[in-house]
C-alpha cells in the first residue's frame, strides 16, 4: 500500500490532463457551434463549460465518459443491445472458451516441444519466429472461412481469441518446463527418476511462475483477439462490435465507454489470475 | 561452425517444408475450395503477379509502423528517463504501466481515425499508444537493475548522477530497453494493421487484407498476410541484431560464442 499515494496522485493528475485536453480539442468544434447557432456573446468560460459537455466531442470529458458507462452498465438492463453490461458478457464468454481452447493446447504442446527433442528442434523456431508475426491480420479470414463451414456466432471469435492467445502460452510453457537447472535435473537422475517423475514432481512445479505470466498474457491476447474478431464481424454484438458502431456515427463518448468496458474487463481476467498465481506461490511457498 | 548452423537451421526448415506440402496435397486431394484455403502455389502465384499492388500496400503501411514506432518508444523512453528522479512518479506510473500493458490498446484505433484522418498518420498514433507503456515499463525497470556495488563504485569515484546515468544505468539497462523495442516491432505491426480496419485510403496491408476477404480472394488475403509476416520477422530481426551488436557483453551472447 506504500504506492497508495503516487498512484492516486498520478491519476489525479492524468484526469486533469484529460480536462485540459478535452476543452483544448473540443474548442474549436464548439466555437463553430456557437457560431453556427448565432451566439456571439459567450465567455470563455462557456466556452469551456459547453465544449466539456458535447454530443459528439472530438475528446469526451471524463465524467461524460463516466456517465455513459453508468448509464450503460447500470441504468440499462442487461437485455437490452444497448447495454455493455450484454456486450461485455458476449465478449466476456468468446474471451474464456478461446482462452480455454488456446491455453490448454498451448501447454499441451510445450509439454509435448519439452518430452521430444527433435520435436523441439523442428518446430520451437517456428513458433518463437510467430510472435514477431502480426497474427491478428489473420482474424478477419479466419472469420470468413469458418463462416464456409457454417460455424457462425460466438465459435469463430473464440477461435480467433485461442489462436492468438495459444502462441505466448506455448513459448511461456516451454520457458517455464526448462526453468529447473541442471543440479536440480541431476538430482532427479541420482533418484533414478523416470522422464514423467521428473517431469511431474520437478518440472511441472518449477514452471509455477511461468504458468501464471503466460496465463495473464494470454488472457489479454485473448480479448485483444475476440475484440479485434467482433470488429470484423460486427453483427453478432460485442465491445469491438460497439466500438465500430461508435466509429461510424461519430459517437465519441459511446466509443470511449466500450474502450473502458473492455479495459476494466481485461483487468479484472489479469487480476483474478495474478491473484490466484499469488495464492498458489503462498502455498507453494515460493514467495 | 558451418556444420552446425546447418545443423541448427535443417530441422526448423525440414519441418516448414513439410507443413507446406502436406498442405499442398491435402488442399489438392481433399479438393478443398480456393475460398476456403488456397494451396501454397496458387498464393506464390497470387504473389508474384500482384507485386506492385503489395508493395504499394506495403509502403502505406510501414509509414504508420515506423514512425509509431519511434514516436511511441522514444517518449516511453523519455518519460521514464524523467520520472527516473522521482521515486514518487514512478511508484505512481509503475502500476498503471502493468495495468496499461494488459489492456486492448488496439481500441482507440477508431478514435485516432477519427482524430487524425484516414491516413498513415492515425495509425502512427495508434502505434505510438501502443508502444509507449512496453518501453516506459522496461525502461524503468531497467534502470533500477544496476547492482548495489556498481552505484556505490561510481559514488566512491564521486560520479553526479548524469554520469552514473551514462556510464552505468543506461548500459545495464540496455536489455531492457532492446526487451521492449522487440516487443515494440509485433505491436508496431499489430496497431496498424488492425488501425487499418477502421478506415483507411483505399491502399495498405489492413485494408487489403480486410477488403479482399470481402471480394473471397482468400490468396490475395494470404499473399498480405505472408507480406505482413516477412515485414514483422525483418523487422524483429533488426532490432536483434542491433541488439546483438549494443549488448554483446551480455551472458546471454557470451555463453553462445564459448
Amino acid at each position: 500500500m506504500k504506492s497508495a499515494l503516487p498512484l492516486t496522485t498520478v491519476v489525479l493528475a492524468l484526469i486533469g490532463v484529460w480536462y485540459l485536453a478535452a476543452a483544448l480539442m473540443n474548442a474549436s468544434l464548439q466555437r463553430d457551434q456557437f457560431a453556427n447557432a448565432g451566439r456571439t456573446d459567450y465567455s470563455t468560460q462557456d466556452l469551456v463549460g459547453a465544449s466539456l459537455n458535447m454530443e459528439r466531442p472530438k475528446l469526451p470529458a471524463p465524467h461524460q465518459v463516466a456517465s455513459e458507462l453508468y448509464k450503460l452498465v447500470f441504468a440499462t438492463s442487461p437485455t437490452s443491445k444497448r447495454s455493455l453490461v450484454y456486450h461485455g458478457l458476449i465478449t466476456l464468454e468468446e474471451t474464456l472458451i478461446g482462452f480455454a481452447i488456446g491455453s490448454a493446447l498451448g501447454i499441451g504442446l510445450a509439454v509435448l516441444i519439452v518430452s521430444m527433442r527433435w520435436l523441439e528442434r523442428s518446430m520451437m523456431p517456428w513458433i518463437v519466429a510467430s510472435q514477431t508475426v502480426p497474427i491478428i491480420a489473420l482474424a478477419p479470414m479466419i472469420v470468413v472461412i469458418l463462416n464456409q463451414f457454417n460455424v457462425t456466432g460466438i465459435a469463430p471469435k473464440a477461435a480467433i481469441a485461442a489462436y492468438l492467445s495459444f502462441f505466448p502460452v506455448t513459448v511461456g510453457m516451454v520457458k517455464g518446463f526448462r526453468s529447473p537447472d541442471p543440479l536440480q535435473l541431476d538430482l532427479m537422475r541420482t533418484y533414478s527418476a523416470t522422464r514423467a517423475q521428473t517431469f511431474m514432481k520437478l518440472r511441472a512445479p518449477a514452471s509455477a511462475p511461468f504458468f501464471f505470466a503466460s496465463m495473464k498474457i494470454g488472457a489479454a491476447a485473448a480479448l485483444v483477439g475476440a475484440v479485434v474478431a467482433e470488429v470484423t464481424k460486427s453483427e453478432d454484438g460485442g465491445l469491438g462490435a460497439r466500438l465500430l458502431a461508435g466509429s461510424y456515427y461519430g459517437q465519441t463518448v459511446q466509443i470511449w465507454a466500450a474502450l473502458f468496458a473492455a479495459a476494466a474487463l481485461s483487468a479484472t481476467l489479469v487480476g483474478a489470475i495474478g491473484f490466484a498465481g499469488r495464492l498458489t506461490q503462498r502455498r507453494m511457498a515460493l514467495s | 561452425m558451418t556444420s552446425r548452423r546447418l545443423s541448427e537451421f535443417l530441422p526448423p526448415l525440414a519441418f516448414g517444408l513439410a507443413v507446406l506440402a502436406i498442405w499442398e496435397a491435402g488442399v489438392r486431394l481433399l479438393h478443398v475450395p480456393a475460398i476456403i484455403l488456397p494451396p501454397p502455389s496458387a498464393i506464390a502465384a497470387r504473389f508474384v503477379t500482384s507485386i506492385p499492388t503489395l508493395a504499394a500496400d506495403f509502403r502505406q503501411t510501414i509509414q504508420g509502423v515506423l514512425a509509431g514506432y519511434v514516436i511511441g518508444s522514444l517518449a516511453g523512453f523519455v518519460v521514464a528517463i524523467l520520472i527516473d528522479r522521482s521515486h514518487f512518479l514512478q511508484r505512481g506510473l509503475l502500476p498503471i504501466g502493468n495495468l496499461v500493458s494488459a489492456l486492448p490498446i488496439v481500441g482507440v484505433a477508431p478514435i485516432m481515425v477519427m482524430w487524425f484522418g484516414f491516413d498513415w498518420q492515425s495509425k502512427a498514433a495508434v502505434v505510438a499508444v501502443m508502444t509507449f507503456f512496453p518501453m516506459l515499463v522496461n525502461t524503468i525497470a531497467g534502470l533500477s537493475s544496476a547492482g548495489a556495488i556498481e552505484r556505490d563504485l561510481m559514488k566512491t569515484y564521486g560520479a553526479n548522477y548524469w554520469q552514473t546515468l551514462l556510464a552505468l544505468r543506461l548500459p545495464v539497462a540496455m536489455p531492457f530497453i532492446f526487451n521492449a523495442l522487440k516487443i515494440n516491432t509485433t505491436l508496431a505491426m499489430i496497431g496498424a494493421i488492425v488501425a487499418e480496419f477502421f478506415g483507411t485510403p483505399i491502399v495498405g496491408m489492413g485494408f487489403r487484407i480486410s477488403t479482399e476477404v470481402g471480394r473471397l480472394q482468400i490468396d490475395m488475403v494470404w499473399a498480405t498476410i505472408v507480406v505482413a509476416a516477412l515485414t514483422g520477422s525483418l523487422f524483429y530481426a533488426l532490432v536483434a541484431g542491433v541488439e546483438r551488436r549494443v549488448t554483446f557483453w551480455h551472458a546471454s551472447y557470451r555463453a553462445k560464442e564459448a
